[in-house]
């Protein structure tokens, strides 16, 4: 029988919950790097027993750690190449947690700089791992979205990184500026149809498409209206908070913006408002059910200085007609005294039938829909504050 | 050798307990003690000091013998005590914020 895992990762640790397919009785274990903040965790598509997680601190910076085995054990995987991956007494070594910008002649762009949050000139600090993303056919390939704002990828399980400069240099680099939580690349859609089209979303950039790799980039922001930056229609400058699509849909995308919920079905070319009759547009987290690709899921967020629900109550919107109608979820959720956040990496699906739908919040729960959101219960209450949280479904 | 105590979570990533011993060859300073630490830690490169410009992360400190060796030069060599094993070398990470 197919089980489901989630992975979730919080301000003081990671957490792995696992559950049959009723996905109605779960086991947690964890807290697996305890103390330090995981931003991400996501398994290979390829391998899921192959997990790859962002472990930062603001003491001791960057960790990149690999499980082979679901979770149970890991390493820090890095390695020059051509030497060996341990010590000689054992240890492993500790490349894994370099990430250098990519400023050399053959395939590097030069380091400018990008708009500080009072508009001066700021020049490109690596501070973090905010998103993983491993390839959907081979388990040695994950790119990493990172903040200050660029796209980094290992073909070796994680040992090395190597940006793909041509993101950062493509040019508009220097009006970008960041979101309060840190100029970060956070999205990365690899397109299953073509495997040299990338999507990625930067705060406070907007969004961005490659069509040959990497090496070249174009933004994808037209469409896009945010009223609090000068020129509210801009090339970039627009805060996309996260963007989804729904693999059998290729060049179709969800977008969660800072105030609108915009929708592109000409991968990314055009946008248009779908926020419809939502209580409030403003949130963090979007996703495309499993098998319906024009049912679509947003947690409402009261506003942008009031990051918590809006009306005191957990509700989960769902649109079934690809946005502008939604109804509200709420069987399971608290309905009174809320003041949760749900962040924006911070819900998932996975692939069984019916789908199931997991998200975690700001208080530290996660709750799951075995039922495409029907009904919700929480899988754990008292968990610290959830900043990631990814589904896999294993056979 | 050298005794060097780490905060807790370097504790934790490298896997030891308490202190560890480095063995410094040639002058011991704080340089050459956090190079021998990474050699034969490698989890530990990146986390004490920047990988590319090797400045100590903010919230680290650097003391031995009772003094805040922070912001002296990386260079310069450490009490006799330190290089003999008598006192350890401290790499403090502040009990500031959550």
């Amino acid at each position: 029988m197919s089980g489901v895992r989630v992975l979730v990762g919080t301000r003081k640790g990671a957490f792995i919950l696992t559950a049959d397919g009723k996905r109605d009785r779960w086991d947690v274990s964890g807290p697996h790097f305890a103390g330090w903040e995981i931003y991400h965790m996501k398994g290979s598509p390829v391998n899921p027993d192959r997990i790859f997680a962002s472990q930062t601190s603001g003491w001791f910076g960057q960790i990149i750690q690999r499980s082979d085995d679901g979770g149970k054990n890991w390493i820090q995987p890095g390695t020059k190449p051509g030497e060996p991956t341990t010590t000689p007494e054992g240890m492993p070594m500790g490349e894994s947690n370099k990430f250098v910008y990519d400023t050399s002649p053959e395939t590097g762009k030069p380091l400018t700089t990008h708009q500080f949050y009072d508009g001066t000139a700021h020049p490109w600090e690596f501070k973090r791992v905010w998103h993983l993303e491993p390839s959907l056919t081979d388990p040695n390939t994950v790119y990493a979205g990172v903040e200050d704002a660029a796209l980094f990828s290992t073909q070796d399980g994680g040992q090395t990184w190597h940006e793909l400069a041509g993101l950062r240099g493509h040019g508009t680099g220097p009006h970008w500026q960041p979101g309060a939580g840190g100029m970060c690349l956070h999205t990365i859609i690899l397109d299953p149809s073509d495997p040299k089209r990338i999507y990625i979303a930067i705060s406070a950039a907007g969004a961005f498409r490659t069509d040959d790799g990497g090496d070249t980039w174009k933004p994808i922001n037209h469409g896009l209206f945010s009223q609090y930056i000068p020129d509210p229609t801009a090339e970039v400058g627009h805060c996309v908070h996260h963007v989804a699509m729904n693999p059998s849909r290729p060049g179709v995308l969800f977008m969660q913006k800072h105030w609108d919920v915009m929708r592109s079905d000409d991968a990314g070319d055009n946008w248009r408002e779908v926020s419809g009759n939502l209580p409030t547009d403003f949130g963090f987290v979007i996703d495309v059910h499993a098998h319906e690709p024009e049912t679509i899921y947003v947690v409402p967020i009261k506003s942008d200085s009031e990051h918590y629900v809006h009306d005191a109550k957990l509700r989960v919107y769902r649109s079934r007609t690809g946005g502008n109608e939604w109804e509200a979820l709420t069987k399971g959720l608290p309905q009174s005294n809320c003041y949760l956040n749900v962040l924006r990496d911070a819900m998932s699906v996975d692939s069984l039938d019916p789908c199931g739908i997991y998200f975690g919040t700001s208080g530290g729960q996660v709750y799951a829909s075995a039922d495409a959101g029907d009904n919700w219960a929480p899988i754990v209450r008292d968990l610290p504050p959830v900043l990631s949280v990814e589904a896999q479904v294993l056979k | 050798m050298v005794r060097v105590v780490l905060p807790y979570h370097l504790r934790n990533l490298a896997k030891v307990d308490d202190e560890v011993q480095v063995d410094v060859k040639g002058p011991v300073t704080i340089r050459t003690v956090l190079d021998a630490l990474e050699a034969s830690y490698p989890m530990l490169r990146g986390t004490i000091r920047d990988h590319v410009t090797g400045t100590r992360r903010p919230f680290l400190r650097y003391f031995a013998c009772q003094e805040d060796l922070s912001h002296g030069s990386y260079d310069e060599a450490l009490p006799e005590a330190v290089a003999t094993g008598a006192e350890p070398f401290l790499v403090l990470g502040a009990i500031a914020g959550g």
